[in-house]
């Protein structure tokens, strides 16, 4: 699927552009792209240095265990598939928390390394497990309690209450995520059930 | 409610950051060797991503600066007025999933016509804070670890956008109106 929505979106951008009589757009946003693209990966190797050493700390001293094993009954119920006592369990928690206290900075890379640790359960590398297409589902639904950023820009542009769309925000964002874990459990079902 | 998350949220990365090291302290873990261990393996990491995405990200510019998305939404606006919805929050529904940076930039401009306390920009604040950039989670969590196959993983974020999407409409209507 990702390679026909890939291919759809340069395509019809080449031919958007060709029809209006500017071609040179497509080679100026092809360059931006690229350039956002590595701005962001850069901008991505200061939070995983100094997040991936902490979580490293709190791995040695058990710590992702504690937090695996209080939270158990959740993972159970959301990641049948991973063994209860996986290090991975540790990490797709500490994601999950971080993005619910907004701390988005930090949950990427937990998300990541909760990924690393789904990879070496996964039979073959190159395909992805239920468990994390799981983990990528409550990810990408972006269930939060404090909407920092949008907050901040509503403040920017002097609003009398910057904080009062929280309310249907989080009503939204937790439909959506219980809304996308229930589609996961429903593809988990029609393609491994089969 | 709004002030005591805040200051969690404020508190928690301090926190933290002192209570991780101190307790591995005491649980006799040398704590700055485990750091450097660990953070070792940010680099490599965040190189990884890159060919990923720049892949993602210029296939995203290309139909977003070249009036192709103009074009496409279009064809929506007659479907957004048949459910009442505002011309002007279309691109961000449909930018949001795929770029965060220049769905953020419809809400701006938005917040800058219309005002943040107005309905629409009210509707645009809670689009863009209720779901997360569905192919960039994607691209960075898979491109991390070298996942081809993402199997229905995309399906089910783009259709999770969408139900945040609508949800957002529902709940500014029943909140705001």
């Amino acid at each position: 699927m990702i390679n026909y929505i890939w291919l759809f979106m340069i395509a019809s951008g080449v031919t958007a552009a060709a029809l209006q009589g500017r071609i040179d757009l497509v080679t100026t946003a092809a360059l931006t792209g690229a350039k956002e693209a590595v701005a962001v990966c850069i901008g991505l190797i200061s939070i995983l240095v100094f997040w991936l050493g902490m979580m490293h700390i709190a791995k040695d001293a058990g710590l992702l265990e504690k937090l695996a094993k209080l939270l158990r009954p959740v993972a159970k119920l959301l990641f049948p598939t991973v063994p209860q006592d996986h290090p991975a369990m540790g990490y797709i928690l500490s994601n999950m928390s971080a993005n619910l206290f907004g701390l988005g900075n930090a949950a990427t890379p937990m998300g990541i390394k909760a990924m690393e640790e789904l990879q070496k359960l996964n039979p073959n590398p190159t395909i992805a497990t239920p468990a994390m297409c799981t983990l990528l589902a409550l990810n990408t639904s972006g269930l939060t309690l404090i909407p920092t950023t949008i907050i901040g820009i509503r403040m920017k542009y002097e609003s009398v209450d910057p904080t009062d769309i929280i309310g249907p925000t989080l009503l939204a964002t937790f439909c959506a995520t219980t809304f996308a874990v229930l589609l996961d459990r429903y593809y988990q079902y029609r393609t491994w059930n089969k | 409610m709004y002030e005591i998350i805040t200051t969690i949220s404020k508190w928690m990365l301090p926190c933290l950051v002192i209570f991780i090291p101190l307790y591995a302290l005491i649980r006799k873990v040398p704590i700055y060797e485990s750091f450097i261990e660990g953070a070792k393996e940010g680099f490599p990491t965040a190189i990884q991503i890159i060919p990923h995405l720049v892949g993602m990200m210029v296939a995203v510019a290309i139909f977003r600066d070249s009036g192709a998305m103009q074009f496409y939404l279009q064809f929506l606006k007659p479907v957004a007025h048949w459910f009442h919805i505002p011309d002007e929050v279309l691109p961000i529904g449909l930018l949001r999933p795929i770029s965060g940076t220049g769905s953020l930039a419809f809400v701006e401009s938005i917040l800058r016509t219309y005002g943040p306390d107005s309905f629409i920009g009210k509707v645009a604040s809670t689009i863009q804070a209720s779901t997360d950039t569905t192919l960039y989670v994607i691209t960075v969590y898979f491109g991390a670890v070298g996942i081809k196959r993402s199997m229905y993983a995309l399906k089910v974020g783009l259709w999770a956008d969408l139900a945040g999407f609508i949800f957002s409409l529902i709940f500014c209507s029943l909140v705001f109106l």
